[in-house]
């Protein structure tokens, strides 16, 4: 499986992502540079985390009109998986492929550390090779990680199972403790924690690596059915 | 706006006005000497700026001087942006350490975030990929608003900066002390990799060659920085905030790039950074470097305001900007490369073969100076260096013990100095795991970031308990050293070399230069007996507040190799039914500790006795005891003493001790003599342990719940559950920062 990691002015997670998918994955990744305007080659896009644009003006709020964009909504529209982590999260509910949006931390700081994740949807081609209710531990790394959306929002993704991660305790002031969300289809995954730095015992665990893990069972299952 | 008319050449004589600008009566005789006339405005503004202590080291240069700067890994000792060491298989590591404490004490945000930017480039501009940040913060004691202010205004500064420019802040130190009220210490460190063939050094060879302006645009900021970070800070000085530089770490991501893509062309000769004085310093030191010469245009300088004069663009400090030399003809390809990030690469001159730095602005010649007066020439003073008298008054007095009647009560207390306390409210603002590569976080003795694509590893740690050097400057400074190769050691790495950052006092004191010199004695010293050569730093004099010095601060960057990532060590004790030892004597020494401090409310009497012979070997053992695989967890013994070094060990996981201390217990749990450690160890390998390390005594053992600290006679001198002590230990700076002043 061939995975594109966008590049965007800023990008700072994207060696991460390459990393986790080459040396932990063992499956293919190439840097793509935001203004590159085919993304057909690639099986699988990834949008890593970073400070796009300098986050000027909002985090996410650049990026969305960058050159790359309208090909990640193609790839979305195509049912290819589409994961955002961190500032790939807020720029993709800046380019409205997911709903809500990201606000400042209630204390208003930046953290960095550890925290436990609750599995609640174990049923996504981004967590089917978690159990159901699994808690996991993955870094989070961010300011701006406080996920608000309105009522009719919230409902919406309650009722459809569209919540994949909440946090085991509130820290950031994220609504109902949401940490990652799919959209309608179940193809596009934005998170605030940091699943790519969780793939080796050395830096830490390796309870993220479950998640790169499913996207590439989904998707040889998918291709070995249509072969 | 409007333009305010420069003085002219006479004027500037007559009214005196390059006093203003830093510059003495009998150095700007010299100026009139050099040039065989008397300077122009800008002119003066050049000699200035790089005939300041800042750019010029003209009263350090003398203590500089004794450091062993040279070893068989050392690649690149100091004189450039930053010093090198070979690591093997091709790749060598480049660091370096830079104070940013004047901006801080007006603009802390800003001071901090462009101090972490500044060696962000000093690294990137050798041609290496920055890997790890790390710090060195003073302050004063967090009781009032302006010092908690500054504390939590220089965190965030430092976290903005690195966390968006994507290099992890690994490791660092924080110490609160008084002396630092008015004037916080904010000391930056960057470590990169390298491959040897990518080396790159800041000279300006081949006449004809253009020279480049890449990057962020010349704005008014930061004009006479170098000179502000020379001079004392006053009450006045808030009206030198316009000498501070402003930030934009996004640039600076892209800059970086651009640069590391631009290594990689056989176009690039010489490369350096806009830092300190900026283009004059740049275009200067490039060209005497090469003993070449530099003729620039003004008028194709990016810039960000208008009617910018000569004088100002050529004192900026706006951050982000490189100055490059590249091959006549291949300029087309240089502008395509930066312009993919978005970033100006315009020629503004050329190299030129007669050793001058001439400057044309609207069609004039503005200043024409030798390249060497400016780079070279700037006078060497040695300085009187007289004795303090509290020193003779110090070294008089016996060692005595503080009094103390709980020591539990005591043990909890030391736990919640600031010092003492855990950092952990700073470090959760720092991203120190992106790049995916950071084996050990905060929190242990020393960071190990691992080396993608081998199985090596690079500790590194900053360090300097500037009480002891205060008390006795030759001896402190041998301790700082030793610490830090302490910290590095007990990783699991064989130290490098060391980076410094010299804070000290006004140098034109002899008291304050006496000071120096000590401490530079001392560091050299311990460099030379721990095999660990100084490869760069800086020096940072001037840190006085209304007539009052900081202690001499002269924090120590030390990076060490890990040869194979299976010796990576960590301070917790790991499992219940290992044995705990303890090496190394403990002597009635309080002089400058923690407990003096706490107790009496101030330091005096002698530093603790350091005995390098003995330090040298117990590292050495030590680090061969962690190579064979027999050491669980280990950390070194510094402020608050053997209580607070076993506490710190039972945080991590949870786990208690039960150990039994011989001699007095004030002595035994609190005193802060040197060269000491304390590990544990698993049963089977006790023995083998043992005969590795001599000194080594076995004291107890990790178990459940309690840490229990006995005396000889079987008194519980301690004995109090981790939970409570680590909750104390882990609560007291959240819970300074809110209590109201």
């Amino acid at each position: 499986m061939k995975f594109a990691v966008i590049v965007f002015p800023g990008s700072n997670c994207d060696l991460d992502m390459y990393h986790a998918v080459k040396d932990e994955l063992g499956e293919e990744a190439e840097y793509v540079w935001h203004d590159s305007k085919d993304l057909s080659s690639y099986d699988g896009i990834l949008l890593p985390g970073g400070f796009s644009y300098g986050d000027y003006l909002r985090c996410g709020a650049i990026a969305q009109f960058s050159g790359v964009m309208d090909e990640v909504r193609k790839a979305a529209e195509a049912g290819k998986p589409v994961l955002g982590i961190c500032n790939g999260f807020q720029i993709l509910t800046e380019a409205g492929l997911l709903p809500g949006v990201l606000l400042r931390n209630k204390n208003l700081k930046f953290m960095c550390r550890t925290v436990g994740l609750k599995v609640e949807n174990n049923n996504t081609l981004f967590t089917n090779e978690y159990e159901q209710g699994q808690e996991i531990q993955i870094p989070i790394a961010h300011g701006e990680g406080n996920y608000y959306c309105d009522d009719a929002t919230y409902t919406h993704l309650k009722e459809n199972n569209q919540i994949v991660f909440t946090y085991a305790d509130d820290f950031n002031g994220s609504r109902n403790n949401i940490a990652g969300i799919i959209n309608d289809r179940g193809n596009v995954l934005g998170m605030m924690p940091h699943p790519e730095r969780a793939v080796s015992d050395l830096i830490g665990g390796k309870d993220g690596l479950a998640l790169f893990r499913s996207i590439v069972k989904q998707w040889r299952e998918a291709h070995v059915s249509h072969a | 706006m409007s333009v305010m008319l420069e003085p002219n050449a006479a004027q500037i004589k007559e009214q005196k006005i390059y006093q203003q600008m830093g510059l003495s009566d009998a150095e700007f005789a010299m100026v009139e000497e050099i040039l065989g006339r008397t300077p122009n405005y800008t002119e003066t503004g050049l000699f200035s700026v790089m005939w300041s202590e800042h750019c010029s080291y003209k009263n350090s240069k003398p203590v500089l001087a004794k450091f062993p700067t040279k070893g068989e890994r050392v690649l690149q000792g100091p004189g450039e942006g930053a010093g090198i060491v070979d690591i093997g298989d091709g790749q060598a590591v480049v660091f370096k350490m830079e104070s940013h404490n004047h901006p801080s004490a007006i603009e802390p945000y800003q001071g901090a975030a462009t101090g972490v930017g500044g060696i962000i480039r000093d690294v990137f501009s050798m041609g290496a990929r920055p890997i790890a940040l790390l710090n060195s913060l003073r302050f004063g004691e967090l009781t009032t608003p302006r010092v908690k202010y500054l504390f939590e205004e220089v965190v965030a500064g430092i976290a903005g900066y690195g966390n968006c420019i994507g290099i992890p802040t690994v490791g660092g130190e924080v110490q609160f002390d008084e002396s630092y009220d008015g004037n916080p210490l904010v000391n930056a460190m960057c470590v990169g990799l390298i491959n040897h063939e990518d080396i790159q050094k800041g000279i300006a060879k081949g006449t004809g060659n253009p020279v480049m302006y890449v990057g962020a645009k010349t704005g008014r900021d930061g004009i006479h920085g170098a000179t502000f970070a020379s001079e004392e800070l006053t009450d006045g000085s808030d009206k030198n905030r316009p000498a501070v530089q402003v930030g934009d770490p996004f640039m600076e991501k892209l800059l970086l790039e651009a640069c590391l893509e631009l290594i990689k062309s056989d176009a690039l000769i010489g490369i350096q950074d806009m830092g300190a004085a900026g283009l004059t310093s740049s275009s200067a030191e490039m060209a005497s470097k090469a003993g070449s010469g530099i003729e620039m245009d003004l008028d194709h300088i990016p810039q960000r305001e208008t009617g910018m004069t000569a004088y100002e663009m050529m004192l900026s400090e706006s951050q982000e900007r490189m100055l490059i030399v590249v091959q006549a003809g291949r300029e087309p390809e240089i502008v395509e490369l930066f312009e993919k990030y978005g970033l100006d690469a315009v020629t503004v001159g050329t190299v030129t073969d007669d050793s001058t730095l001439r400057l044309k602005h609207k069609g004039e010649i503005v200043a024409e100076v030798p390249v060497d007066a400016l780079a070279e020439d700037a006078p060497v003073y040695h300085k009187p260096s007289a004795v303090p008298a509290y020193f003779t008054e110090f070294q008089q007095l016996d060692n005595v013990e503080p009094k103390v009647s709980d020591y539990n009560e005591t043990l909890t207390a030391l736990l919640k100095q600031p010092t003492i306390a855990s950092k952990e409210w700073v470090y959760d603002q720092y991203d120190h795991q992106v790049r995916t590569s950071t084996v050990v976080s905060p929190g242990s003795d020393a960071a190990v970031v691992r080396v993608r694509g081998t199985n090596k590893g690079l500790a590194m740690t900053t360090d300097c308990n500037s009480r002891y050097i205060y008390l006795d400057p030759e001896t402190g400074g041998k301790i700082a050293v030793a610490e830090a190769a302490r910290n590095v050691v007990v990783s699991g790495a064989k130290p490098l070399a060391i980076t410094d950052c010299l804070n000290f006092g006004n140098p034109e004191k002899p008291e304050i230069f006496w000071q120096l010199e000590k401490a530079a004695d001392g560091m050299s010293e311990a460099c030379t007996i721990l095999d660990s050569p100084v490869i760069g730093g800086n020096v940072s004099l001037y840190n006085e507040t209304n007539g009052t010095a900081i202690y001499p601060t002269p924090t120590i960057g030390m990076v060490g190799l890990v040869e194979d990532l299976s010796h990576v060590t960590t301070q917790d004790a790991k499992k219940q039914g290992d044995l705990v030892y303890l090496i190394g004597e403990s002597f009635t020494e309080f002089g400058g500790s923690e407990l003096q401090k706490m107790v009496e409310g101030r330091i005096f009497g002698k530093a603790p006795a350091i005995d390098l012979t003995v330090e040298a070997k117990r590292q050495q053992e030590i680090l061969s005891a962690i190579q064979q695989g027999l050491i669980a967890s280990a950390h070194d013994v510094a402020e608050g003493g053997v209580a607070v070094a076993l506490a710190e060990k039972t945080f991590g996981k949870g786990l208690g001790m039960d150990v039994t201390l011989s001699g007095s217990a004030t002595t035994a749990l609190f005193s802060e003599s040197q060269s000491r450690f304390v590990m544990t160890v698993s049963p089977e390998k006790a023995a083998q342990f043992e005969e590795i390390v001599s000194d080594a005594k076995k004291i107890g053992q990790v178990t459940g719940d309690n840490l229990v600290i006995n005396g000889e006679d079987g008194t519980a001198w301690v004995n109090d559950s981790v939970a409570t002590l680590r909750s104390a230990w882990k609560g007291a700076i959240p819970c300074l920062l809110k209590s109201e002043a």
